[in-house]
């Protein structure tokens, strides 16, 4: 039964903010940066206003605003951060901690270039980076998807199999300042779509009466009325560490199922379902477009023309880079003759892009494997258009036409 | 506001009667005075309390996995970030109320050293301060990196040797004076600020526990001689410790700020050194049973270096008598 749901114009940011207002954290923990700043702006209007009961924290520093939430987070309490670029290279530091410790903190980040130069406007570099850091990446197309995947991101990293951090992307001024029409469910039902926070049981062995020791389960959290206080951020030696990081890898093994079950039951709620991945015409497809954010959107305008003239083109759009979901990638991506892969940051002195690299190895264990261009573009917003995808996909075609790759990495709208 | 809650003043009895929250089999060096400062703290305990750690010597000795020495519920995050971590708890535990999921704020407090305070800290401490967040900082003040084998911070004393500040042909040690900590956080204004040292305990257990009951951020600098960094035998760490209070190298006072008024006040055996002033030794006491101001007194006496600092800790005398209205 899809629910009723009202209309309203937001930018990407603002319809970020509407989101995290109807799901009430304890506690916004965030600093000003460009292009991001409209979340925190609309969002401590709504504290002013009274509409939320959370605290809002407005720190001197990214690197305290993830910190910030890390203490909230670590009592039980929902937090929420956002950033871009810079801010999120400030945060490097405490990502790890954030997911080492298994704190299920929710937050935005409007994609934008990192300096030098210094630019504001959209690139991937600021996440790419981050993509080892143990936080779960979704990235969105539009204003529309900010909005259903801010509320879907608290049921995916509260999940019990998962308690991960998630990180929800936006292109930078593409989608945080332009205005669109966002489909927003009522107050109640998100609430109840997120539920109540929840923490898991830890087991640890404490003294008991009489001499020896016994083990209890304890609540993963700082409970100072609890009747055995927990040490959180212990240090870990060369006897124990190993084992937490595997942990983390069982936790986004499990995600790659539970962003799909949240994104099904989403669906059903609201008629609007989410995956890992979204495909447009691959089902006959020659060649295949991959990428990620709202140039996907751009893109699928090119394949619908080049499908009208007789090309066989289709897209495929990652919504979920993290965990990286390798194997629905190799299930789409089967028959097709050649791949362009687009990616919006550079992995200097690498083999290609990050996007490039990831599906490059993903195909590998494939016995037939597409040829592979890829393609890196709009570096410090330099604008994508639907004509600059045509000639990518028919670029591709001709790939695929003459079975051989003459160039593996090419720009797309670079001068000189 | 200075105080919603009015304790009583915690005695000796009361401490004896009260078990320790920070537990044996830590790992901490012999005769660390740091877990000892802690451990002294924790007897202020009377509420639910949740307590915070920079990255340390008091973080790695306490906390090696698969045991704890934290009889309180303890987090440690990173090495800059003790002050964020706090608010960002103490703002949960805000909103926990304010949604009726918990009755009160409990009481939270941060051990932080001396590098994750004054130097590497500084930034998200003063944030948390000017924000007025309600923990209590205290800072076991070690003067120097320990953690990762004594190099120099920006709290380390004028012409201490460190690894970082070796005493060369050229350079007899660190050149520069400490940080006044403790009065930059007096100027931010905050509801209570105080130093306190473990050779007066009953002072600092007191002082903790009026910084826990302030309303809002408060802060203590707690003097922490080290055995290993300091260079003296680790049966000498709270003698060393009232030697620089009853030199003035470390003199106790609190602060508070109450409806725009500063109260500064010197105490213990500084408001005693402060009445009586042949009391005060010369600082020398203090410099010479420490290996890391040995260059100044061998292979000869440098009376020029040992002058300097006792001039140094004259004038920060004379100011803190002015500030406290007795000069």
């Amino acid at each position: 039964m899809v629910v009723e749901q009202k209309v309203i114009g937001m930018t990407g940011d603002e319809a970020i903010a509407y989101a995290v207002k109807q799901v009430e954290p304890h506690v916004v923990a965030a600093y000003p940066i460009t292009p991001q700043t409209i979340i925190v702006e609309r969002f401590s209007e709504y504290v002013a206003d009274g509409e939320v009961r959370t605290e809002f924290v407005p720190v001197e520093s990214e690197h305290s605003a993830l910190s910030a939430c890390v203490g909230a987070a670590a009592t039980g309490a929902r937090a929420f951060t956002a950033t871009a670029s810079q801010g999120l290279a400030l945060m490097w530091e405490i990502l790890y901690v954030a997911s080492g410790l298994r704190l299920p903190i929710v937050m935005a980040i409007v994609n934008r270039a990192l300096s030098a130069p210094i630019n504001i406007h959209c690139d991937h570099s600021d996440t790419m980076g981050a993509r080892d850091s143990g936080w779960i990446q979704l990235y969105c197309e539009n204003s529309q998807e900010a909005y259903d995947t801010t509320i879907q991101a608290w049921r995916i990293a509260e999940h019990p199999d998962v308690r991960l951090p998630v990180m929800v992307n936006i292109d930078g001024f593409v989608l945080s300042h332009t205005l669109e029409d966002v489909r927003v469910l009522p107050d109640e039902v998100v609430k109840k779509f997120v539920g109540e926070p929840s923490v898991p049981k830890v087991r640890i062995e404490v003294p008991a009466d009489g001499g020896g020791t016994k083990v209890v389960e304890v609540d993963y959290k700082l409970d100072p009325w609890a009747p055995y206080p927990l040490t959180m951020g212990a240090f870990a030696m060369y006897d124990s560490y190993f084992e937490y990081k595997r942990q983390q890898e069982e936790a986004m093994k499990a995600a790659l199922r539970v962003v799909e079950e949240v994104g099904r039951e989403y669906g059903e709620l609201t008629g609007r379902y989410y995956g890992l991945i979204h495909t447009h015409q691959i089902e006959d497809a020659d060649v295949v477009v991959v990428g990620l954010g709202s140039a996907m959107g751009t893109a699928s305008v090119a394949v619908d023309e080049l499908r009208r003239e007789g090309h066989k083109v289709g897209l495929l759009r990652i919504r979920c880079f993290r965990p990286f979901p390798a194997e629905k990638i190799r299930e789409a991506l089967r028959g097709v003759k050649a791949v362009a892969i687009m990616d919006r940051a550079m992995s200097f002195g690498g083999p290609g892009g990050p996007v490039y690299t990831e599906i490059a190895a993903a195909l590998y264990t494939e016995r037939e494997r597409p040829l592979l261009v890829n393609y890196i573009y709009g570096l410090g917003g330099r604008d994508i258009s639907v004509a600059d995808f045509k000639k990518v996909l028919l670029e591709t075609l001709e790939v695929a036409e003459k079975g051989e790759v003459v160039e593996h990495m090419r720009y797309v709208g670079l001068r000189g | 506001m200075v105080s919603g809650r009015k304790a009583r003043r915690i005695t000796l009895k009361d401490v004896l009667a009260r078990r320790d929250l920070l537990y044996s089999g830590h790992r901490a060096c012999a005769g660390c005075v740091s877990l000892t400062v802690i451990r002294q703290a924790l007897k202020a305990v009377e509420r639910p309390t949740i307590a915070v750690s920079p990255t340390g010597c008091a973080e790695v000795t306490t906390s090696i996995i698969p045991y704890t020495s934290w009889g309180i519920p303890w987090i440690h995050s990173a090495f800059e970030n003790a002050a964020a971590t706090a608010a960002g708890i103490e703002a949960a535990f805000r909103a926990m109320k304010r949604m009726g999921q918990v009755k009160e704020i409990p009481d939270i407090i941060v051990f932080g050293g001396d590098g994750g305070t004054v130097d590497i800290g500084f930034q998200a401490l003063s944030g948390a301060a000017e924000r007025g967040h309600d923990f209590l900082y205290v800072l076991y003040d070690n003067e120097a990196y320990m953690n990762t084998g004594i190099q120099r911070s920006g709290a380390t004393s004028k012409y201490a040797w460190t690894t970082t500040s070796p005493a060369g042909t050229v350079i007899p040690g660190k050149p520069q004076w400490r940080k006044p900590i403790a009065l930059i956080m007096v100027e931010h204004r905050i509801p209570y600020v105080a130093t306190a040292s473990p050779s007066e305990p009953m002072d600092l257990i007191n002082k903790i526990r009026r910084g826990l009951d302030a309303e809002g951020p408060a802060f203590i600098h707690v003097i922490c001689p080290c055995p290993r960094g300091w260079r003296f035998d680790p049966s000498k760490g709270i003698e060393v410790a009232r030697l620089a209070v009853q030199t003035c190298a470390f003199p106790l006072w609190e602060a508070r700020w109450e409806d725009g008024q500063l109260e500064f006040k010197l105490t213990g055996t500084s408001l005693a050194i402060a009445k009586k002033p042949e009391l005060k030794k010369p600082v020398e006491e203090y410099l010479r049973p420490q290996g890391r101001f040995r260059h100044l007194f061998e292979p000869e006496k440098r009376e020029d270096l040992i002058a300097d600092i006792q001039a140094g800790v004259d004038a920060e005398w004379a100011y803190l008598l002015k500030r406290a209205g007795l000069a």
